[in-house]
């Protein structure tokens, strides 16, 4: 029949048409390698890379969990503070109780996924909005950093493989002329592994389901209360993967940092294609997202472009990618 | 005399649907001229054109006898015709004086300034001419509804209008409110102002209507001197249409087990005192106009919405529902008169949306997702109620509202739903599908499911059920059989009041009988 037919070809467009956005993505990060390495020799330099996928790294596992928590139709502001959190709290764990560097791990983790359950409990059950429930995570955090750190940084001087957890080259140990660091390793295989949970486990299947249409959801009889608490808690664990990838980097938990983070993470989830309004996005498009902020990043500095420009590029670059998204579904 | 308002055989088509078809009405100066008809009559789409919210494509306008234009709101306005919506456009923060005068507030300091003295001075005018005691300054988003209501009225009349078009006003109105709706319109009509006051309640029509114009299936039928013509006539004419022949055998089901039975539910004004019980292989049909608490009556059985009071039973045990998957769990599907928002994930695959109340039937170890066993059921389904679509992978939002009906369908089928309640299970579906749609639940009954039917369509009602509850304003006013007539059904649908409580004992005794 033709009213088949044709809803067949408009099917056929707009998954094109989503693939076509990360293809664009990834296009755009093509050419700003391009247009780097034609305007500086220095910027294809192997240690360039290596340098560019090791500051992608820790913007990119937060990325990842902002990316869960925005296909739910919510957001995550508290993403950047909580990751200081669990750093904090691999501090307290290794250098002021002299516990095993696998305890520490743990606990950041751990950390992670208790307070994703708070954020995910305020939003699902006491139904504040996303926005203001992680608001306000985002400030308690940040201060309980402050507090349980002394406000001082805590060094992981007791700890000396630490720093390894980020630093170290399990793949150079191996191939020794491809001296990845592990932050980039754990980077990509917490990319793999989230990307397996979104798109093959019911967990990522209600994650979608939640941003596609929550009513009805629950109205098949769905527990979506459970189901988005889940989602908050692992995108929580997920940035205590990140606090401990930024404490191993710096050799330690600085109370300081962390706000500010979760608007870069954003950014990367917005260029890599995922919708805010939720139902919609991919971990690949988020990671594609968070290396064109680095790569721009790098490259302008390697062509001395002054830091103050970069921001503005960045964000000229967030809306171009956000409207060219527009106008793909004006499309359809 | 030379009539206020005269239209003329006028048509009007939207895209698939003949809205109207030489519609008429002729509106006198100090006139309340009734419009009446079922659901989908026509008589908004008529008013509409009145009020330019919508174009007509055939026939004329007068305006005291003089051919008008009218192509916008804007225009209606200027004419002097003034429209009073179903649901009121009322900015609830602003006060009563800034949402009456909203685009054309008085100024001052050469038009820099809003002058808010005049503008209160002028609203507490009009009040007063309406003999309404309220302050101007009161923000409307506090006042009840029946206030706001005053409030558009009084914003119709800023603009001077001679025509006043009242659509369904005391829909949410108590009986004190409505007396004092009632008084206001008779001073308007003192004054000369010609109303048309769309209803479905009998009783108000014979309170205050001079004329009743009643429609049917998008066409005139006929003008009526409201006091003289018996309501019988009325109703007659409203549902005069011939009756679908392939009513089915009604089976009886005297001697099935009751799977779902309702006892005294309530919440708040919305349903008061329902009780109800469906049988194994039943199809019971849920009559009643639009705001009769049909829909809500579902969703309160569904744990959709909470409930004030009343107890479920399924199979003679109580079931404590709270929340949907209580719900579920206990064997009830509901599939929602709005599918698009609260039946599917409509940018998710048919795939997803057949097996999403039954997802984690389909989850291994670790959460891990079968697709297979997903994509079999699906393709069985697809097969099954005959899906039009090009794979279990296609996105439900670009197939048809039939299609998509089915996809709900398929859905509670999955999960094994002893009962199903349909709420409008063909709204937004085409002549063809329907049919299909109807074949489908009788289909399901003769399987041994128990099964509700909500609709505000009578014919699809008659040809459905095997028994029919009609509602009014929140309450059971009555079961009938079957066999039942539309004129039975009218007849419960706009029963109010005491005279529902009096009628449902007469039915109770007829069902004991």
């Amino acid at each position: 029949m033709s009213a088949a037919a044709s809803t067949a070809s408009t099917s056929a467009v707009s998954r094109f048409s989503g693939a076509q956005h990360r293809l664009l993505a990834f296009a755009s990060l093509i050419i700003l390698v391009a247009v780097f390495s034609f305007a500086s020799p220095n910027f294809m330099q192997t240690s360039n890379i290596i340098a560019i996928l090791q500051a992608t790294s820790v913007n990119g596992v937060l990325a990842i969990a902002a990316t869960l928590v925005i296909i739910t139709g919510g957001i995550d502001l508290s993403v950047g503070t909580l990751m200081t959190f669990c750093a904090v709290i691999a501090g307290v764990v290794l250098t002021f109780w002299g516990m095993p560097l696998g305890l520490g791990v743990l606990a950041a983790i751990l950390a992670g996924a208790a307070s994703g359950t708070l954020s995910g409990t305020f939003v699902a059950k006491l139904k504040i909005p996303p926005f203001i429930a992680t608001l306000g995570m985002m400030l308690i955090l940040k201060g309980l950093s402050l507090v349980i750190s002394g406000t001082r940084p805590i060094y992981f001087n007791g700890t000396p493989g630490f720093t390894q957890i980020s630093q170290g080259s399990l793949i150079g140990s191996v191939i020794p002329s491809l001296p990845i660091p592990n932050g980039v390793l754990i980077l990509f295989l917490v990319a793999i592994a989230t990307s397996f949970i979104l798109e093959r486990t019911i967990l990522g299947r209600f994650t979608f389901a939640l941003g596609s249409n929550e009513e009805a959801v629950r109205l098949s009889g769905v527990n979506t209360d459970r189901w988005k608490i889940a989602v908050y808690a692992l995108a929580g664990s997920i940035c205590g993967i990140a606090g401990l990838l930024i404490a191993s980097r710096l050799n330690s938990a600085q109370p300081a940092l962390g706000q500010g983070y979760e608007l870069d993470a954003i950014a990367a989830v917005v260029i890599g294609g995922t919708s805010l309004s939720g139902g919609r996005g991919t971990i690949i498009g988020t990671l594609i997202g968070a290396l064109i902020i680095s790569v721009l990043a790098n490259g302008l500095r390697i062509l001395s472009v002054a830091q103050e420009w970069q921001t503005v590029v960045t964000g000229s670059i967030i809306i171009l990618a956000v409207y060219t998204d527009i106008l793909r579904r004006r499309r359809l | 005399m030379t009539a206020l308002v005269v239209m003329k055989d006028i048509g009007k088509s939207f895209p698939g649907v003949r809205a109207l078809h030489n519609a008429q009405l002729e509106l006198l100066s100090g006139e309340v001229h009734a419009l009446m008809g079922e659901n989908g009559a026509g008589k908004s789409t008529l008013m509409k054109i009145l009020a330019g919210i919508y174009r007509r494509d055939a026939g004329e306008i007068l305006l005291d006898g003089k051919p008008v234009e009218i192509n916008s709101p804007r225009q209606a306005q200027d004419l002097g015709i003034g429209i009073i919506h179903q649901e009121l456009n009322l900015m609830p923060h602003l006060t009563a004086a800034q949402n009456i005068f909203i685009g054309r507030e008085p100024r001052k300091a050469g038009g820099l300034l809003l002058d808010e003295a005049k503008l209160n001075a002028d609203t507490a005018e009009i009040f007063a001419s309406m003999h309404l005691k309220l302050d101007p300054r009161t923000p409307v988003g506090g006042l009840t509804i029946a206030r706001q209501q005053m409030v558009e009225i009084a914003k119709a009349l800023s603009y001077r209008s001679r025509v006043l078009i009242m659509d369904e006003p005391t829909a949410a109105l108590n009986d004190a409110e409505i007396a004092e709706l009632f008084a206001i319109i008779a001073r308007l009509k003192a004054e000369g102002v010609g109303i048309v006051y769309i209803s479905h309640k009998m009783d108000e029509l014979k309170r205050i209507a001079d004329r009743v114009t009643i429609m049917r299936d998008s066409e005139y039928i006929g003008t009526v001197p409201a006091a003289e013509t018996p309501v019988e006539k009325i109703i007659s004419m409203m549902v005069g249409r011939t009756l679908t022949d392939d009513r089915p055998d009604i089976p009886d089901h005297s001697k099935s087990e009751t799977v779902l039975e309702v006892k005294n539910l309530n919440r708040g004004t919305v349903i008061r005192d329902v009780s109800l019980s469906v049988r194994k292989g039943e199809i019971l049909g849920f009559a009643g106009l639009m705001g009769a608490g049909r829909t809500e009556v579902a969703r309160a059985i569904f744990g959709a919405d909470r409930r004030d009071g009343g107890d479920i039973f399924m199979h003679g045990k109580k079931v404590d529902i709270r929340i949907p998957q209580d719900a579920v769990r206990a064997g009830i599907g509901y599939l929602s008169e709005d599918r698009k928002h609260f039946g599917l994930a409509t940018g998710m695959d048919v795939r997803n949306n057949v097996v999403l109340a039954s997802l984690a039937r389909f989850a291994g170890p670790a959460g891990l997702l079968r697709e297979g066993a997903m994509h079999d059921v699906a393709a069985r389904y697809i097969d099954q109620l005959a899906i039009k679509t090009p794979s279990d992978r296609q996105e439900v939002r670009l197939l048809s509202g039939g299609n998509q009906q089915k996809i709900v369908i398929a859905k509670w089928l999955l999960r094994e739903c002893e009962v199903l309640i349909f709420d409008e299970p063909t709204r937004g579906i085409d002549v063809g599908a329907k049919n299909e749609i109807y074949k489908l639940l009788n289909a399901l009954a003769q399987q041994g499911r128990a099964i509700i039917v909500i609709s505000s369509e009578l014919p699809e009602v008659l040809r459905l059920s095997h028994r029919i509850a009609v509602m009014c304003e929140g309450r059971l006013t009555g079961i009938l059989p079957g066999g039942a007539s539309q004129e039975e059904i009218m007849h419960l649908a706009t029963l109010r009041g005491d005279a529902a409580n009096q009628n449902k004992q007469k039915t109770a005794k007829g069902e004991a009988k």
